[in-house]
């Protein structure tokens, strides 16, 4: 008996992929219609997620053996969930050789138990249910326990250097032509009784960059008010209109002159990219400034608003943190703060040595990111040349300690 | 105290944002704060189409130097508004999309301000030509090697840079120039990028804490720092 | 209307283009000539140049085409082998002023999923991304493909503010952020999410755009949590910081027009029922090409001068 069910079952696969190797429509219908049955993923384990608030759950499982990468029966997997041993309920699914799940949402008094089921063209087949668990709260994320200590140790050097200067320990700090020409180009606009233009960027005030840009408004603002230069500046967002004109409002009385303070200064454009260019642009060749700050988040308007200040024959000192558009102020302005730059303007411009203590502590930073690229550079390169245990530690080491993951 | 309450309250929300990343309940401030400034932001509209709707009404009554473009500011902001706001010509209900086909915001977007807006995109290939022009010259090794990197990426992405270099072999494709224009792109200009990316992470992390450490005032408007 | 003769407007185009490149060759020449004497060039008459290099080829049609580098051919691959009903997102997270460049690209990927018959959901990070979704509708999904039906083989779900925040939900949870699509329709009756529930159900991503939010963000809070396979289009200027996503967290990106071009080539060479789609972006490159070339000859013209300059001062 035993032999002839082996001998049926040998003569009906034989059959089968008699059929399956002369692929066409028809084949695959009948290869369906007899492959109904599929076999369930199994191993399925659920365990909590580590590091959050106590509302996720990890589920992963082994998939089934007819999920295969090409012409594998299973289309995907359906995931179901009981909550305090109640009804399996379908939750979610995910594409076919996927073999895990967060699942988030939960609630952490509650515990939950999973089914994972294959799913094919018309058949299911379920896995059996996981133990259940109930989601656990975490106070400290571990996994970023690289990222806390880096930013600590910046941190802790830049508070250092901060108390340091404050002490009176002199402190140098590199000269950066761009700042050092702000005076020339406020006193050139003054001769020439033309204004200065300012604009602080088209992002809002949450973008440190338009942070920065008006912290140099400030200093500049407090210039233009000692020489009674007259100064314009149309903003792209109404908060930065709100904190520009407190900013200059300041400037003026502290320079004794708060009489020479107007509103008007300081004006809403439009939040649209190119409708302030136009209008900024329109301004330019309007009034002919003698001085333009292009300072903050500027993008595909860079170019645009550049070449037309060095059109009418500004002055132009400019800067941003966005790499993409240097470029196109270093070959159109006179003076470009890169990038940190712009972020040192303010405490620069100060002159004050507890901000440029802070600058001190950014180059700390900069020594530890360029000495882990210098040991990164050649432990992989020796590593992966002459495959050395020794460099390979290293090379995995750094990946490890420099990955985050959440 | 107009100084006192908000470094108090930059220090507090600052502090509490970071310590945010590592403990995991704290994790969604970071967004709720967001959430809060984006409906600060949004109320904050109101003084901006405010003060833009004044200063044109003002240029109009004063009749200063060029107040006919204030007309036109002031029409397209009201047609606008009133277009988007009443759903005029919308197809659908009132709950149907803003920007459905047939509805006069829709009309105007697609016929005017599309092409407006690329109108001014499209100066940037004048512009890019007379920047070029000036500031790509040899003037020394540096700006002779930007030159020549310049050339290569320009040749590289006409037919003529695949027409100069077919006859380099395939295994020295590397100098077939589309091929050299890539790789100048994503490794030595990629290089440079990463270089400032990391100065500019380090510049926001220390003014990041001049700020919540109330040592950078003047965004409050307070020149005492 | 007038129909020419086909040997006609041939020569008319051929003399087009002649005459053109009389021009501009001729004056640069002249250009040419006159920065040996030490003249510089005035700014104007570089626009006119760059006006000339860009009308031209438009107006005559002189277009080159681009043989696909293997970053977009394996974009290319990726749609040619998506079984048919597999669902494809496609965000438009650019605005009006970047559509030029990218609209191209996003408008053939519609075409060649659709033609596929791979389901597709439409979204933007941007606002004004909404205009540009329904530019494609009007162009490529209802005049080409007529038979397609709203929320059977494709959705509009529309502009949802909040970028990251979107995205951080959608990656585990459409319905939560787009309880209907963008005409109202509840998520329930929408036939394209039978089986999808979040973005880890969808077989691939592609994001459109090039400014934030837009790819690293998506890579950021989809592709890498949720294991979802993405691929970009993004502006020229942008595809340089992408390089390196590829091919872990990216598998295929069209960088400016010229990634445009080089899909829509390799659309037409490929399959007989592109071969007369409308091709954008190939049409694009001439213009682009031209005033590549353009802005060369000005780069050399700039540094005859600087150097003639130069000796004429030591001189």
């Amino acid at each position: 008996m035993k032999f002839i069910s082996i001998l049926f079952v040998f003569l009906l696969s034989l059959s089968v992929s008699a059929q399956t190797n002369d692929i066409d429509s028809t084949s695959i219908i009948v290869d369906d219609s007899l492959t109904q049955k599929i076999a369930p993923p199994t191993s399925v384990i659920v365990e909590d997620f580590k590091y959050d608030d106590g509302d996720n759950l990890n589920i992963h499982w082994v998939p089934s053996i007819d999920d295969l990468p090409q012409d594998g029966k299973v289309i995907r997997y359906r995931i179901y969930q009981s909550v305090n041993n109640g009804e399996e309920e379908l939750i979610d699914s995910v594409n076919f050789s996927v073999n895990h799940k967060k699942i988030e949402g939960l609630d952490i008094d509650s515990s939950y138990a999973f089914v994972v089921s294959a799913v094919s063209k018309n058949s299911e087949a379920k896995s059996n249910k996981t133990i259940s668990l109930q989601p656990e709260r975490e106070w400290i994320n571990f996994n970023l326990a690289s990222l806390f200590l880096i930013a600590l140790f910046i941190t802790a050097a830049v508070i250092y250097f901060i108390e340091t200067a404050r002490r009176g320990k002199e402190l140098f700090v590199r000269k950066i032509a761009g700042l050092e020409a702000v005076d020339e180009a406020i006193g050139r606009a003054t001769e020439m009784g033309r204004p200065i233009l300012f604009i602080p960027g088209i992002h809002d005030m949450d973008d440190v960059q338009t942070l920065a840009a008006i912290t140099i408004l400030g200093k500049v603002a407090r210039q233009v008010a000692e020489y009674d230069t007259k100064i314009r500046m149309p903003v792209a967002r109404s908060l930065v209109m709100t904190a520009a004109r407190e900013t200059i409002k300041t400037a003026y009385q502290t320079a004794g002159r708060p009489d020479a303070y107007n509103d008007d200064m300081v004006n809403y454009i439009t939040d649209e990219q190119f409708g302030y260019v136009a209008a900024v642009d329109g301004i330019m060749v309007r009034e002919k400034p003698a001085t333009i700050f292009l300072l903050g988040a500027l993008f595909a308007e860079s170019l645009i608003l550049a070449e037309t200040g060095n059109s009418v024959g500004a002055i132009q000192i400019a800067g941003t943190a966005r790499p993409a558009q240097l470029p196109f102020f270093i070959a159109a302005c006179d003076f470009t703060l890169i990038g940190e730059e712009l972020f040192a303007a303010s405490a620069y411009l100060s002159g004050e040595p507890k901000m440029l203590g802070s600058l001190k502590g950014q180059d700390v930073g900069k020594a530890l990111a360029m000495a882990v690229i210098i040991v990164g550079v050649i432990s992989i390169t020796l590593g992966e040349a002459y495959d050395i245990e020794f460099f390979n530690n290293i090379t995995a080491s750094l990946k490890s300690f420099f990955s985050v993951s959440k | 105290m107009k100084r006192t309450v908000p470094l108090i309250i930059t220090f507090v929300v600052g502090t509490v944002l970071i310590l945010s990343v590592f403990i995991p309940p704290m994790e969604n401030l970071g967004e709720n704060f967001t959430l809060f400034f984006d409906i600060i932001a949004v109320f904050a509209f109101f003084l901006g189409g405010g003060n833009l709707v004044r200063v044109h009404f003002q240029k109009i009554s004063r009749k200063s130097d060029d107040f006919q473009f204030s007309f036109v500011t002031l029409i397209g902001f009201f047609v606008m508004l009133s277009a988007g706001l009443f759903k005029i010509g919308n197809p659908g209900d009132i709950a149907s999309s803003v920007t459905a086909d047939g509805s006069l915001f829709n009309t105007i977007y697609q016929s005017v301000f599309v092409p407006l807006s690329s109108t001014m995109y499209a100066l940037l290939a004048f512009f890019v030509a007379s920047a070029s022009y000036r500031a790509f010259r040899a003037k020394n090794r540096e700006a002779t090697w930007l030159l020549i990197a310049a050339f290569i990426i320009l040749l590289g992405s006409t037919p003529f840079g695949t027409m100069l270099t077919s006859w380099v072999p395939e295994s020295w494709s590397i100098f077939h120039i589309p091929n050299l224009a890539v790789w100048l792109m994503s490794s030595p200009n990629l290089a440079g990028q990463r270089a400032i990316i990391i100065g500019i992470g380090l510049g926001v992390v220390s003014i990041s804490l001049r700020l919540i450490l109330g040592l950078e005032r003047t965004y409050l408007g307070d020149d005492s720092a | 209307m007038t129909v020419l003769n086909p040997l006609f407007a041939i020569s008319a185009q051929t003399i087009g283009i002649t005459l053109t490149l009389i021009i501009i060759g001729l004056g640069l020449a002249w250009l040419f000539w006159r920065s040996f004497s030490g003249k510089e060039v005035d700014r104007r008459i570089i626009f006119i140049f760059i006006f000339f290099s860009v009308a031209a080829p438009i107006l005559f049609k002189i277009s080159f085409t681009f043989k696909a580098i293997p970053i977009v051919s394996a974009l290319y691959d990726k749609v040619e082998s998506l079984p048919a009903g597999s669902t494809v997102l496609i965000s438009y997270d650019f605005d009006p002023a970047m559509a030029p460049e990218v609209q191209p690209m996003a408008d053939a990927l519609s075409r060649h999923c659709l033609s596929r018959d791979l389901k597709i959901i439409y979204m933007c990070l941007f606002p004004t991304g909404q205009g540009q979704l329904e530019e494609t509708f009007r162009t490529v999904v209802r005049e080409e493909f007529p038979n397609k039906k709203d929320g059977i083989d494709f959705v509009n779900l529309g502009y949802k503010a909040g970028g990251e925040g979107v995205l951080n939900v959608i990656v585990t949870d459409f319905e939560k952020m787009f309880p209907t699509d963008v005409n109202s329709v509840p998520y329930g009756d929408i036939q394209v999410f039978d089986n999808i529930k979040s973005c880890q159900n969808l077989d691939l991503i592609i994001s459109i755009g090039g400014g934030r939010p837009g790819i690293k963000e998506w890579v950021l809070f989809v592709g890498d949590p949720g294991n979802v396979p993405m691929a970009a289009g993004v502006a020229a200027v942008v595809a340089p910081q992408l390089y390196p996503y590829f091919p872990n967290q990216i598998l295929g990106l069209l960088g400016g027009v010229k990634g445009a071009a080089e899909y829509e080539n390799k659309m037409r060479d490929e399959h007989e029922q592109f071969k007369d789609m409308p091709t954008p972006a190939t049409t694009m490159m001439g213009p682009q090409t031209l005033a590549h070339i353009v802005v060369m000859a000005f780069i050399i013209i700039g540094n005859i001068l600087y150097f003639r300059n130069k000796r004429r001062e030591e001189g």
